[in-house]
């Protein structure tokens, strides 16, 4: 749209000036028309969009049907990648399952940590402020190579934990990072440490529910057990349904923690899906199979998304309805 | 949000609160409140347990931090750890990582929120055709994970000849990729009156005109906040930095920190803790002065954990 109008411009501007000045006065007040200013405000991200998101992703659509090592030419080789990595690629499923495990685990635990914390944050006094930035601190350094490198102390055989397990009584050099049913616990109580922004997220919409609910529902006779029930529950449902999609989608993309902390080991039971998919592209230069297995992972988090939402009116309180 | 703050008073009408605490008499010291104090503040200080720990840390001597993990104060504290650290890697001052990070960081937070602004301000205020199209092209930008575009976009990079640069973790970002920030600034200017739009233009101002001089003015609660973000989030970004930075001289603060914990470099835990302290001390700074303007980006839009 625009470049049409550029063009005639352009043109007149080797005739006299008058015309020149006429043609500029109609550019500029053809740019000023609504519609066109609409395009051109939004035109950074149209191609941003194009250009960063939607041609990376052809691109490797495409790559997934090749044999691409990232510096020599691409080999078209059909469906071989899905081939491989469906039934001659053990690491695939075993880093699919502990996302999954890791993801369905601690998205739910972190979700009950931050309601219940929420809950107690309602009750107001002098330093809530400090308590919800006591609450919230960690899910800002959420994602650092920092907090990464203090978990990794922290569990390791001389760490933090094993010395306050010494105050308990409890003596053990145990190695929590190198244990292949502890390693993957470790990542997951660091996610779940992490409950802040979900907190918030739930300490927002508590505030928003009209008191006169619990006055009625007291009135009636029902204990602070049953108006949690009856009325925060379900009332919190949209809440939870949107920290449940986010979070556990966050989840499944983990990447840092592992790559800093475990680095899939020991034996592969802490191996994050993207991690691997990392592994397989950058260090193994399988690039067409790396991004196959973006690919793949996309559209599992496409069908995850999707069963939650048909899942959505079974349990999810709706105001309209 | 009226509503939360006739309620603020709590005790009454917040659920799932201890019996003993509610049916507590409401005059002097309640020993319900006192049993919440203790019971909450724990839980606080557990919480921030590991990071103390860590920042007291690095002001012990190298070679007992680890023997004294279960001791949170030092017994001798020492700059010995921030100066060892300081000295960097190989010749490279580690002023010299924070500097590439702060540099990466700015640009690139002031080209997302400049773009982010602009578009926000076409999506909720202009209309022109392909606009519906466009918003919800900006919700597909909030869904599509940037780690499941590693693979892709580090191809598309390379066809660019954008790779060992800092290209990649800066100019797309200032084409307002992150749909977050367009749907943060967004959901502010749709509480602008249009009055003051409509007035302007009967004043003679065009539509870029009412951008500059009425929304931008206006829409600063919002800038802030999406520049914390911003700011946060490619300070802590260690994936792109990862696959898009190989010199080591070039090197962003968290790939720089990633040197001390390898394995294959020598493990001084008290320098690493030290240069670990001073990664985070940006984001706890803007942490503790802009409390207000985080809580609310993510009470309002809800994102990010």
């Amino acid at each position: 749209m625009t470049s049409s109008a550029v063009a005639p411009s352009q043109k007149d501007l080797a005739n006299s000036s008058g015309v020149q000045f006429r043609a500029h006065g109609k550019f500029v007040s053809f740019l000023q028309r609504e519609k066109v200013a609409g395009v051109v405000c939004s035109a950074p991200f149209i191609f941003g969009f194009l250009m960063f998101l939607i041609v990376p992703l052809g691109l490797s659509l495409y790559y997934t049907f090749t044999n691409y090592n990232i510096i020599g030419d691409a080999q078209f080789i059909g469906l071989d990648n899905y081939k491989r990595m469906f039934t001659q690629d053990p690491l695939f499923w075993q880093s699919l399952g502990v996302t999954f495990f890791f993801a369905l685990i601690s998205t739910p635990l972190r979700l009950i940590f931050a309601l219940v914390v929420a809950l107690l944050l309602l009750r107001n006094s002098k330093i809530s402020g400090f308590y919800r930035a006591a609450f919230y601190l960690p899910s800002i350094l959420g994602g650092s190579v920092a907090v990464a490198i203090l978990w990794k102390q922290m569990f390791a055989a001389d760490g933090v934990i094993n010395r306050a397990l010494a105050i308990f009584g409890i003596h053990t050099h145990f190695a929590w990072l190198g244990s292949e049913k502890t390693a993957i616990w470790t990542l997951i109580i660091l996610a779940v440490w992490q409950f802040g922004s979900s907190m918030l997220i739930f300490l927002a919409s508590l505030k928003q529910i009209p008191s006169e609910l619990y006055e009625a529902a007291s009135v009636d006779g029902a204990n602070k057990w049953g108006q949690f029930w009856k009325i925060t529950l379900p009332l919190l449902t949209p809440t939870i349904f949107f920290n449940l999609v986010m979070q556990s989608i966050n989840g499944f993309l983990a990447f840092t923690q592992c790559y800093i902390i475990t680095q899939g080991k020991p034996r592969n039971t802490t191996l994050f899906y993207m991690v691997d998919m990392y592994d397989e592209s950058f260090t193994r230069y399988h690039a067409g199979y790396g991004a196959a297995m973006a690919w793949v992972m996309l559209i599992l988090i496409g069908i995850y998304t999707g069963f939650l939402f048909l899942s959505k009116r079974f349990w999810v309180y709706d105001e309209e309805a | 949000m009226s509503i939360a703050i006739t309620r603020s008073d709590g005790s009454t009408s917040t659920p799932a609160r201890k019996p003993e605490q509610v049916s507590a008499p409401k005059q002097g010291i309640r020993p319900g409140r006192i049993v919440y104090h203790i019971i909450v503040m724990l839980c606080a200080l557990l919480m921030i347990y590991p990071i103390v720990w860590m920042v007291l840390s690095s002001f012990k001597p190298t070679a007992t931090v680890l023997a004294t993990s279960g001791q949170l104060i030092p017994t001798h504290w020492t700059l010995d750890n921030y100066i060892n650290g300081f000295k960097g890697f190989a010749g490279t001052s580690f002023l010299r990582y924070i500097g590439n990070s702060l540099f990466i960081s700015i640009i690139a937070t002031i080209g997302t929120i400049a773009s982010s602004a602009i578009v926000a301000y076409a999506l909720s205020r202009l209309k022109f055709p392909g606009r519906r199209i466009l918003f919800v092209a900006m919700l597909l930008s909030m869904m599509l994970p940037a780690q499941v575009l590693m693979v892709p976009q580090y191809l598309w990079y390379q066809k660019l000849g954008w790779t060992n640069s800092y290209l990649p973790l800066i100019v797309p970002y200032c084409f307002a990729i992150q749909g977050f920030f367009i749907y943060l600034i967004m959901n502010f200017i749709d509480g602008i009156p249009r009055s003051l739009d409509e007035a302007a233009k009967l004043d003679g101002c065009s539509y870029y005109g009412i951008f500059f001089r009425v929304i931008c003015p206006l829409i600063t609660p919002a800038v802030v906040t999406g520049c914390i973000f911003s700011f946060m989030w490619r300070w802590d970004d260690f994936l792109s930095a990862l696959l898009y930075v190989s010199d080591t001289e070039k090197y962003p603060v968290s790939l720089a920190l990633k040197l001390f914990s390898d394995p294959s470099s020598s493990s001084d835990y008290g320098a690493m803790f030290a240069m670990a302290s001073v990664s985070i001390l940006p984001s706890v700074l803007i942490f503790l002065f802009f409390q207000r303007y985080l809580v609310e980006g993510v009470s309002t839009s809800g994102l990010k954990g």
